[in-house]
């Protein structure tokens, strides 16, 4: 990062904590990067001042105890946040604001908790991720992609989504972000509610979204050790603040995690 | 649009038994079916004459409903702002329409155009959905409750600038001798002419409104009505989608208002109080929530109810008016504890 005469800010190759070096292999900068990102709701700062960011092809793990900020990363991303301070960029240039907007500049999000329509079926709920696609033969051939990668929602296609088990309901919630056919896609805590079993698959599942499809993947989650067998590199937050910046490995060697956890580091 | 009491009075007929055996559980059908038949029984027992006054009313609260169920029950808007615009169609009408009658009536003067039913309609329309742009940009930035209590302050602005803005809608005064439709020499002016023009116009409307909620168009304001934020997170601009339905909405209660005001021939504030606003969303709630079917079995019910009860032999004449509010308001309790959908409801309110 580096702040240029005016005294803005902006995205740069200089090095940062851990192996981010703020370039790609193809030596353009982050892919999507949040740079000096300050959140606030009301009084309470979400996040203050934090700066993360994924290269093309990158599956990033954001993790942190609760109030950390984690979904709050993917929340400015999307335009859903307050942001007071710090800017967006995507391809180094800074993001819209308006969620609409961001959508079609390759961004899908897919909320916590699932969020899937339970009134329409599960081809309608795929059908929602791409309606301002005009281009039908696309749109179909998305659906294709989604339900060859999701089989199950293949045979349930025309079942309402209130009636499949909440597995189910996340496999539907992540193909539909898959639907808008995103560049990067923001999973907040995918795995939140299900069983040990079914948490195995999803995490399967993003892996090869990220390995096969090539999509670059920002996922925050609780689950930490499933999350660093996957990720290519996690960031940890502490009350709003990027607290450590690193590869798995790196993460699983420090002692960050018991220390955000148990509240042994001061961030502020 | 959902049928189904033709559908099942098909099955019925080809196989009665079976039919009869499974309907038994169907609460639907035996609703349905209630009602179609206190209507046919209705119509027959007061005669024609009666039938087709009460046909009318139904028709013009058919479209109230059905324009305020896209609203509450597709997209899940709680609004009881629609006798704003149901009246806004009335007085475009009415002085779009009326002549120069009131000079005998030697009460304040106020703009007389002298248009014809067919030039002023559209106009009404277009009057009643202008408005909805400009209160629906305002309203867009509430939701639940709030949203609920900036309708109900619509409703009451719009009640008293029809009372007070005088030197357009003569107030208490009321506008009188609005046009009949005409096409060349030919006046509407029998009750059948008429009857046949309101189905005429709630089958339009029916069809827009099947249209719109088979389209993805729809889709996404099922989307809304579950999820807002979800729906915007996929790109959609939630607020342009509440803001369209909300004025297409309009629109059609302005129709209904425009046909009303051509129908009674007078207009006054008393037809457009806040209650009558209550009143219509009771019957999309006793319809059911987000179907079109609902929409009208609602109005019906309503219509019945409020037209049977003249004829009760044990109920005063003066308290015919409180005794229909009671029914409904015991009514939509009695919903709301066992069938919280409504009669043929999709969702629960």
């Amino acid at each position: 990062m580096a702040t240029t005469d005016n005294g803005t800010q902006q995205p740069t190759a200089e090095p940062t904590v851990g192996i981010s070096n703020g370039t790609d292999a193809s030596g353009a900068g982050m892919l999507l990067e949040l740079v000096a990102v300050s959140v606030r709701y009301g009084a309470v700062v979400a996040l203050n001042r934090a700066s993360l960011g994924v290269q093309r092809g990158e599956l990033v793990a954001v993790m942190g105890p609760n109030g950390a900020g984690k979904s709050t990363v993917l929340k400015a991303i999307m335009g859903l946040a307050p942001v007071v301070g710090g800017t967006v960029y995507l391809r180094q240039e800074p993001l819209s604001v308006a969620t609409h907007e961001i959508v079609q500049e390759g961004i899908a999000f897919v909320p916590q908790g699932r969020r899937v329509f339970t009134h329409l079926t599960i081809e309608e709920n795929l059908e929602m991720g791409c309606l301002h696609l005009n281009d039908k033969a696309e749109q179909a051939q998305r659906m294709d992609a989604v339900m060859e990668l999701f089989p199950i929602l293949h045979r349930k296609r025309r079942d309402l989504a209130s009636q499949m088990s909440g597995g189910q309901q996340q496999m539907l919630a992540i193909g539909r972000g898959l639907m808008a056919g995103p560049e990067v896609l923001l999973l907040d805590e995918p795995t939140l509610g299900l069983a040990p079993i079914v948490v195995k698959e999803v995490f399967e599942k993003i892996s090869e979204i990220n390995e096969r499809l090539k999509t670059t993947i920002f996922v925050v989650e609780h689950n930490i050790k499933s999350v660093l067998d996957i990720a290519d590199r996690a960031y940890v937050l502490d009350k709003g603040r990027v607290a450590h910046d690193g590869t798995p490995a790196s993460v699983r060697q420090s002692n960050i995690l018991t220390d955000v956890f148990l509240g042994r580091i001061d961030a502020g | 649009m959902e049928l189904p009491i033709i559908g099942d009075i098909i099955r019925l007929s080809r196989d009665p038994k079976d039919s009869l055996r499974l309907s038994r559980s169907n609460l639907e059908f035996w609703v349905n079916l209630l009602i179609i038949s206190w209507a046919v029984a209705f119509a027959i027992w007061q005669g024609v004459g009666f039938a087709i006054t009460v046909g009318t009313v139904f028709a013009i609260w058919a479209i109230l409903s059905v324009s305020l169920n896209l609203v509450v029950g597709f997209t899940g808007l709680l609004s009881v702002a629609h006798i704003g615009f149901f009246g806004i169609g009335a007085y475009a009408m009415a002085i779009l329409t009326s002549d120069a009658a009131y000079e005998q009536l030697r009460t304040e003067a106020i703009p007389t155009l002298g248009w014809p039913f067919f030039a002023a309609l559209p106009v009404s329309v277009g009057v009643a959905g202008l408005v909805a742009v400009v209160v629906g940009i305002a309203f867009n930035r509430f939701r639940d409750d709030i949203y609920v209590l900036v309708s109900f302050g619509f409703a009451v602005i719009a009640f008293n600038v029809f009372l007070n803005w005088r030197s357009l809608t003569r107030g208490a005064f009321g506008i009188h001798e609005i046009e009949r439709p005409a096409i060349g020499g030919w006046v509407f002016d029998g009750e059948l002419e008429f009857l046949a023009l309101v189905l005429v116009s709630l089958a339009v409307v029916i069809l827009i409104a099947w249209f719109l909620m088979t389209s993805s168009f729809g889709r996404v304001l099922t989307a809304i009505r579950e999820d807002e934020q979800a729906t915007e997170v996929f790109g959609y601009q939630v607020t342009h989608y509440k803001l369209a339905i909300w004025v297409i909405s309009a629109m059609m209660a302005g129709l209904a208002g425009g046909l009303f005001g051509s129908w009674t021939t007078f207009v006054d504030p008393n037809s457009f109080v806040l209650m009558e606003s209550i009143l219509l969303v009771s019957i999309v709630i006793l319809g059911g929530l987000a179907t079109i079917w609902g929409s009208l079995l609602g109005a019906m019910a309503f219509v019945l109810l409020e037209e049977g009860m003249r004829f009760l032999p044990f109920l005063p004449s003066e308290f015919v008016g409180q005794g229909r509010q009671v029914v409904l308001g015991i009514l939509l309790v009695v919903l709301m504890l066992f069938r919280p959908q409504g009669l043929v409801g999709r969702y629960k309110l």
